[in-house]
């Protein structure tokens, strides 16, 4: 046996001719944000020319705005779908987080800094809890995090009522912290001539350090692995439950962050935002070409989702239309660019193969 | 191949040591219970064959040993420690390594990354240090091609790979990282003859190499290939515990095509 052992084996193909080196054309093909790439160009071209407002720094600016608001919590999203989970409560958790800020502060009079530490910790508890149920329990993070989403959405309301007694929160711009604050999360600068939002630099940064994660670290890989196989990723060790809850609680970190934007920015609250932001962040995510069911995507595809998102949400409005339809054109957009990324991937594992 | 093996097999194994000694081991879930009293000995540079049907505790017992599931009864010894796994990891850690038939690997990932998963290369202690790409990369390129097998390109995802070829990843990837103590769940039945033939001899030459392997089977043909002692299982429990040369071919495959109750039932049918 040890000598026959010693030949080369004779089922496995080994020679050497075998071996491809795939184009660099079929290389970029293969990956997961080429599909909305190609859409997000497509799309701006055609606003180019229906819209002429959207020919202008300026505007590009406030699409990159908009397009931040969606996409800091998109890439969170995005990475916990690539682990292979939803999250449906991220997007009253923003205001959640905002709120708990708000009424503490202005309730006790205490610092702003206070508050804004509170709820970061209250955020990462709610995703803590999210991550925690879905793994000790089994059940489909869909389902669990609907229940958080709707006991976020009650608590919300009833809390900023109780204490408020309205379901805005009061103005919070003269409190001790807030012009701190206000720098780091809500100010603005210019550049040659236009202004932007810090949200968009932060936007930058988080997609940043997401696709350093993903791409180069250990736990990019122990992410993609939970997401494509998570029996797999635990027979050779990965620590399924610690990625898993930290995916989720990365989301509501991120959640937390929109939401001081948010409130910032605005200075009071209105208790029943939120709502229906969770399903942009996904499709942000899917449109940016990441596998429904987990183990596949990138960060660039979802920060190029959110822009589509941000774009046409905006150039609707600078091409003279009823922004009302705006809703029906993302869906629209949706569709088209998920049939963009099929096509665009079987076009290229075809090739591969083949 | 062998000498792949035996360059990354742990040096100071010797020929018949005991390496995981299960005495009277049992498993219950619940009311069920799924095992008992198993006496197994996996020794160094000895393939042990565990047969049986389906349902028999196959799963069950290299669960136990692998670390995914503790057992409740009876007592396992590694290297001479008694020992309760909780995770995966602590059978890693001890130098168990198992190769699942069906989630051996993680399909959409590439090659590489298949191969180094659970045990990344970093360039530092941090979390977030990054992982040094090329040279991974390059390993498990050398690693591979050492044992016989060229992929097209080591950035390709795994599932595009066939069945055997996965399976050897995954046996090269266990050996690579140092695995004293090798299971194998049922490595040869989702593969056609010749697979089933390459996988074979990655067995022969993890054994050459002086690794203990658990070779789960319900294949006697297979099993009597490369085993040097059988067990099978049924319902549970060891029907039968010998070694190589207190058995024949035919017996195993009486044994599993059902044993007396297959004669009970010819006499049955008889017309």
């Amino acid at each position: 046996m040890s000598q026959t052992s010693q030949k080369p084996s004779v089922g496995a193909p080994s020679e050497a001719s075998n071996r491809v080196q795939l184009s660099a054309f079929n290389r970029v093909l293969a990956r997961p944000e080429i599909g909305a790439l190609v859409a997000a160009i497509v799309i701006g071209i055609f606003f180019l020319i229906v819209a002429p407002p959207f020919r202008s720094a300026d505007s590009l600016a406030t699409v990159l705005y908009q397009s931040a608001t969606i996409g800091i919590v998109a890439v969170g999203v995005g990475m916990l779908m690539i682990g292979g989970e939803f999250d449906l409560s991220a997007g009253v958790m923003v205001t959640s987080a905002g709120l708990v800020n708000a009424i503490f502060c202005f309730e006790y009079g205490i610092n702003l800094w206070v508050g804004a530490v509170l709820s970061l910790l209250f955020a990462l508890g709610v995703g803590f809890l999210n991550g925690y149920l879905v793994m000790k329990t089994g059940i489909a993070s869909f389902l669990i995090t609907l229940g958080s989403f709707f006991v976020l959405i009650g608590v919300n309301l009833g809390v900023t009522k109780l204490v408020t007694g309205s379901v805005t929160t009061s103005n919070i711009n003269q409190m001790d912290g807030y012009s701190q604050l206000h720098a780091i999360f809500a100010s603005t600068f210019t550049i040659g001539g236009v202004t932007v939002s810090i949200i968009v630099l932060w936007w930058f940064l988080f997609v940043a350090i997401a696709t350093w994660v993903l791409q180069r670290t250990k736990i990019g890989n122990w992410i993609f692995a939970v997401g494509g196989n998570s029996a797999s990723a635990r027979a050779v060790g990965v620590p399924v439950l610690k990625v898993k809850v930290g995916l989720f609680m990365t989301v509501s970190f991120l959640a937390w962050f929109m939401g001081m934007h948010t409130l910032y920015r605005f200075n009071t609250l209105q208790s029943g935002n939120g709502i229906g932001n969770e399903f942009l962040y996904i499709i942000a995510a899917v449109v940016g070409g990441t596998l429904l069911t987990g183990g596949y995507g990138n960060a660039i595809g979802v920060a190029i989702g959110s822009f589509i998102f941000g774009m046409t949400n905006l150039c609707i409005v600078y091409a003279g239309w009823d922004p009302n339809w705006f809703r029906a054109f993302l869906g629209v957009m949706l569709l088209l660019a998920v049939l963009v990324n099929l096509y665009v991937k079987k076009l290229s594992t075809a090739r591969k193969v083949g | 191949m062998t000498d792949t093996i035996s360059e990354h097999a742990d040096q100071t194994l010797t020929q018949g040591e005991p390496l995981v000694e299960m005495v009277d081991v049992g498993k219950s879930y619940g009311a069920i219970r799924a095992l008992k009293g198993i006496n197994l000995t996996v020794r160094a540079g000895e393939v042990t064959g565990v047969l049986g049907d389906n349902g028999a505790g196959k799963s069950t017992l290299i669960k136990i040993i692998s670390g995914l599931h503790s057992h409740n009864e009876g007592t396992l010894k590694v290297d001479g420690n008694e020992v309760k796994f909780s995770s995966p990891r602590e059978a890693l850690d001890h130098g168990i390594a198992t190769v699942y038939q069906d989630l051996a690997v993680v399909s959409l990932m590439e090659v590489w990354r298949n191969f180094f998963l659970g045990s990344e290369m970093t360039s530092g202690g941090f979390p977030l240090s990054g992982m040094k790409i090329k040279e991974m990369k390059r390993i498990a390129d050398e690693e591979l091609q050492k044992m016989g097998i060229v992929v097209k390109d080591i950035d390709q995802p795994i599932g595009e790979l066939s069945g055997g070829q996965r399976q050897c990843v995954a046996i090269a990837r266990a050996v690579y990282f140092g695995a004293r103590v090798l299971i194998l769940d049922e490595p040869t039945a989702a593969l056609g003859v010749k697979q089933s033939g390459v996988v074979l001899k990655y067995t022969a030459a993890a054994r050459d190499a002086g690794l203990g392997v658990v070779f789960i089977t319900h294949n006697p043909h297979h099993a009597y290939l490369v085993s040097d002692h059988f067990v099978i299982l049924k319902l549970g429990q060891a029907v039968l515990d010998k070694k190589r040369s207190e058995v024949e071919l035919d017996e195993l495959t009486r044994q599993m095509a059902g044993g007396d109750e297959l004669t009970e039932l010819s006499h049955e049918l008889k017309r």
